[in-house]
């Protein structure tokens, strides 16, 4: 990641690395619940919480993006809170609570955040999907009846590249007022 | 440049053979296609279960990274890769020594990039050895402990530096840093500038651009034995990686097997071709005897892989007194970066597209693209049409406000006429047209933002001005380059009824999957529902070149056709035994074989297949199709002489356009008040159309017009992270509404065209143009950042006061 001969710019969060809990350090004991389950693992203590959702318990609907929070693909809820897992080391993550796109639906019965996507048609590529459902899950959650601004200053934290918004916005419109419902 | 000798176009007679596939009766009683159908993937993609490349993890797999050059220019004199190979957890290094002299390309004559590089490196970041290891990180800490040794070298690092005399060359030997060039003269320039009425020209400059998908490339790498190798990557044409692989390892074909994952999202370019880190999975996995995955990050991507070309456009037009076009002139530069890649292409789509959507009589171009030790360039969205539709769309507007003839009515003056069913239109360099809805898009746009009114309200409104800017966009649907373009489908009815259908042709996010489903489902009368569609495994499905030029659609949807005809053919056999009739007598629709004349003569789909499979002998039914439209028969484009038709069939948009332009600060924004109306022939399916023309296309035109822009100092890219780099979000996407205008054109299944890679091309020119509207300045140089618009505002308030 990091090359030689290049002072001026860096991409990897050296703070990470040479702040004291590098790579080298001894593996941490991490306590987390995900999707209801009560893990406990060990990890690296420079782990991202994406790393650990990701390779250990093997939940890859969590994307991997640009690794800077930027793009937003990782997003999770971590307390009933969006935060972008690549941004969070795992061990910041221990006693906490996680929910995954994987932890969504009912078994077959999805969440109607994810119908609505479906049936308006705002997936494309899909690869920001996730992040995005999570994302909004997190706004509808707290806000149940939240305007077009405040869905689009949601999605803001999520970069699309070929749906264009319009969809997936509406698609929150037509969730959240499924979910007022009682659905 | 290796200039390609081709075979002569032919041009189709004019009389055209309608499409043999669809009879237009068939056309009013679609059950399936033409309305909103559900995609295929799209409950995968909404519940995290879809794997992408980087989510697929193979048993007993190691991780690859990859040592890139902190040099843009220099020799390579030594490579040490001992302390890397001493780390525990390292399981192979390899260094470009390894590919034993293979160079690859986009064409057998432009093959001048290795894998890694070896004696030379040319641009900065690029890959000269790679690691797999036991975990990322130590593949990372390994890359640290390899030692190279360079000779730096001067560099250049845009074309106007590479054309000078004496300039370091970025390839020894290409003399002059040219990458290719192309001239072309039609009717007669001269003559016809001297006889017009008005002569103008401008310079127009688009930036060098990121392709912008979220998922940057990966991939994992197996050999299952010595002599087969397994790819999954992250690419849109896996077809192309097949081929490469398939003869930088010397394996037959038959051995190469590319399976596809989902694919987020692809613009031509990076995911279409080969990466560093490709080539060194396939070595390192060769190497350890062990699955080995390269994952990049997204500063990876926007430091190293493939760019659309920054374009330097020198255009001058002559119009008569009433604004008709007679001629245009254009000399474009452009950076094509270290290596050819897939400039010849991208610079031949510049020249030759200039004479749609106007009629044009008269045209010469001259097209320069010059090495640079830059990031390659290569196919981006709207590929290479995009930069002169920008200078020929702004500089219309130019033209029409010096005539005092209006935006609309210039465009309605010169848009190319929708030919009469069975005519067709040629362009001056033999571009052949069945369909051209640019008329229509054009006076759609126009009525629904309401320009009649709009055109004479007040601009100005306290610190902020408001204008509409208008563009039209055109592009070829169903490309067809030399060589093996044809492309195949599979349909296989297994005994329940249930359909399994294979392409070739890859869904990057398109929608193509639900269009193949449906088009299948179409011809053999049954459900979306009863289809199953394989995505690419090449060891299964038929060749295909892969999904670029828009022909997914087009090429595969035909194919798709003839196979799902095929397969209907047998069952129709099968039943006219039953009744006792001829298999024409019979149809098959909702899931139910009749006799056409008696339709209570009938058999249920299921009980029809069953039957087919059971009675002895017992029946195996798989149907072939193939497409035909992409092959030379049909005629080549020639990039000898610029002429032929490089499309199938051209699909055509119109924009109009309201920006808010904030007067203080330059800001400029894109209000809801937006209109597309865009002619993709039929619309398989509808909805999906509009997010491809919406999110494919003017968002990407948005970011092309205002934000977006790569940074660069001497070959390093400043800003490499999708924020500074200001890729839109949300708040930056305005609501806009799409208009499907509908031309039935008969080169594509059910008479479709390629849908919203022509829209990409109509928002920086429509945005540009509003700007304009609003305030009266003129920005030619993409984007339309704040400082310039601000810069511009400020000089023509100072022209004013003098």
């Amino acid at each position: 990641m990091n090359q030689k001969g290049i002072g001026y710019v860096s991409k990897t969060p050296n703070f990470l690395i040479e702040g004291g809990i590098g790579m080298k350090g001894e593996p941490r004991e991490l306590k987390i619940k995900v999707n209801g389950m009560l893990y406990e693992l060990k990890v690296k203590p420079k782990a991202l919480l994406s790393d650990v959702l990701r390779k250990d318990l093997k939940l890859t609907g969590t994307k991997r993006g640009c690794l800077e929070s930027t793009c937003g693909v990782c997003t999770v809820i971590l307390d009933g809170k969006a935060v972008r897992s690549c941004s969070i080391l795992a061990v910041q993550a221990n006693g906490h609570e996680i929910t995954t796109i994987e932890g969504l639906a009912k078994g077959d019965k999805l969440h109607p955040i994810q119908e609505a996507f479906i049936n308006h048609g705002a997936i494309e590529c899909g690869f920001c999907i996730p992040g995005r459902v999570m994302m909004a899950k997190a706004l509808l959650d707290e806000n149940p009846n939240p305007t077009r601004e405040e869905i689009r200053l949601a999605m803001q934290g999520v970069l699309c590249a070929d749906s264009g918004y319009v969809k997936q916005i509406e698609a929150v419109e037509i969730a959240a007022e499924r979910m007022r419902g009682g659905e | 440049m290796a200039r390609k000798k081709q075979t002569k176009v032919k041009t189709p007679k004019a009389a055209v053979v309608l499409n043999e596939v669809v009879d237009s009766t068939l056309r009013e009683k679609y059950s399936v296609i033409g309305k909103p159908i559900p995609r295929v993937d799209a409950r995968a993609k909404v519940t995290g279960e879809a794997k992408y490349a980087a989510d697929i993890e193979v048993a007993d797999m190691l991780w690859g990274a990859i040592k890139r050059s902190p040099y843009a220019h220099g020799r390579i004199l030594n490579i040490d890769t001992s302390k890397a190979e001493r780390l525990p957890g390292v399981k192979a290094v390899i260094t470009g020594k390894g590919f034993g002299g293979f160079k690859w390309g986009w064409s057998r004559e432009t093959r001048d990039e290795e894998p890694l590089a070896v004696t030379k490196v040319r641009y900065l970041y690029e890959g000269v050895a790679a690691v797999a290891a036991i975990d990322e990180d130590i593949a990372e800490e390994a890359c640290e402990l390899i030692e190279v040794e360079y000779g730096p070298l001067p560099g250049v690092f845009d074309p106007f530096e590479a054309m000078k005399e004496g300039a370091p060359l970025v390839h020894d030997d290409r003399p002059g840093n040219i990458c290719v060039e192309y001239h072309w003269d039609f009717g007669n320039v001269e003559k016809a500038f001297a006889e017009s009425y008005l002569v103008r020209e401008d310079i127009f400059q688009t930036p060098r651009m990121a392709k912008g998908y979220i998922e940057p490339p990966a991939i994992v790498a197996y050999w299952p034995d010595s002599t087969h190798l397994t790819v999954i990557p992250a690419k849109g044409s896996p077809y192309f990686p097949y081929r490469i692989l398939s003869n930088c390892f010397q394996l037959p074909l038959s051995n190469v097997q590319i399976i596809q994952p989902f694919i987020g999202a692809d613009f031509g370019g990076t995911k279409n071709d080969m990466v560093n880190g490709d080539f060194s999975a396939v070595m390192l996995a060769k190497k350890a005897g062990k699955p080995v995955k390269i994952v990049y990050s997204q500063f990876d991507e926007l430091t190293t892989c493939l760019r659309r070309h920054p374009m330097w456009i020198t255009i001058k037009t002559g119009v008569t007194k009433d604004g008709k076009l007679k001629a245009i002139q254009t000399k474009v530069i452009s950076d094509g970066g270290a290596y050819t890649r897939m400039s010849p292409l991208s610079n031949f789509l510049t020249g030759v597209c200039m004479a749609l959507p106007y009629k044009l009589p008269n045209f010469k171009t001259d097209v320069y693209c010059y090495f640079t030790n830059n990031p390659s360039s290569a196919a981006m969205r709207g590929h290479g049409i995009y930069h002169t539709r920008f200078a020929g769309d702004v500089q219309m507007d130019m033209i029409g406000e010096e005539l005092g003839i209006d935006p609309v009515e210039m465009r309605l003056k010169n848009a190319i006429k929708n030919p009469e069913p069975g005519k067709m239109y040629e362009t001056i360099n033999k571009l052949t047209l069945a369909t051209c809805g640019v008329e229509e898009c054009v006076e759609k746009a126009a009525e629904a933002i309401n320009w009649k009114e709009n055109k004479k309200r007040e601009r100005v409104k306290g610190d902020k001005a408001y204008g509409i800017g208008f563009a039209c966009g055109t592009y070829l649907s169903g490309t067809k380059l030399s060589g093996h373009n044809a492309c195949a489908a599979m349909v296989r009815i297994c005994e329940d009824g249930s359909v399994n259908l294979m392409t070739g042709a890859t869904d990057v996010g398109q929608g193509s999957d639900t269009v193949m489903c449906a088009i299948a489902a179409e011809v053999l009368g049954i459900g979306l529902k009863d289809i199953d569609i394989k995505r690419v495994d090449t060891a299964h499905t038929p060749v295909d070149p892969g999904t670029y030029g828009s022909r997914v659609t087009v090429l595969a949807g035909e194919a798709t056709v003839n196979a799902a005809k095929d397969a209907k053919q047998q069952l129709l056999e099968v039943a006219a035994k039953e009744f006792g009739v001829k298999p024409e007598e019979i149809e098959i629709k909702d899931k139910k074989a009749f006799v056409k004349a008696n339709p209570e003569m009938s058999i249920p789909w299921a009980r029809l297949v069953r039957m087919a499979c059971y009675t002895n002998p017992g029946m195996v039914i798989i149907g072939r199709g193939q497409s035909k439209r992409g092959i030379s028969t049909y005629g080549l484009a020639d990039f000898t002489t610029g002429t032929g038709d490089i499309g199938t069939n051209y699909s055509f948009t119109a924009q109009a356009q309201e920006v808010e332009v904030d007067l203080e600060t330059g800001v400029v924004k894109c209000t809801d008040n937006s209109v597309i109306a865009h002619d993709c022939g039929f619309p398989i399916n509808p909805p999906a159309v509009d997010t491809q023309v919406v999110g494919g296309a003017y968002h990407p035109g948005v970011g092309a017009a205002l934000y977006c822009e790569f940074k660069m100092d001497k070959g390093l890219t400043l800003n490499p992270n999708l924020v500074d780099y200001k890729l839109p979000r949300a708040y930056e996407a305005p609501m806009t509404k799409v208009i499907h205008v509908i031309t039935n054109d008969p080169f594509g299944p059910f008479g479709a065209k390629e849908a919203s890679e022509g829209s990409t091309c109509t928002a920086a020119p429509a945005v540009i143009n509003a700007i304009h509207d609003a305030t009266g300045v003129w920005i030619k140089d993409l984007p339309a950042k704040p400082e310039k618009v601000f810069w511009a505002l400020k000089e023509k308030r100072e022209k004013e006061k003098k």
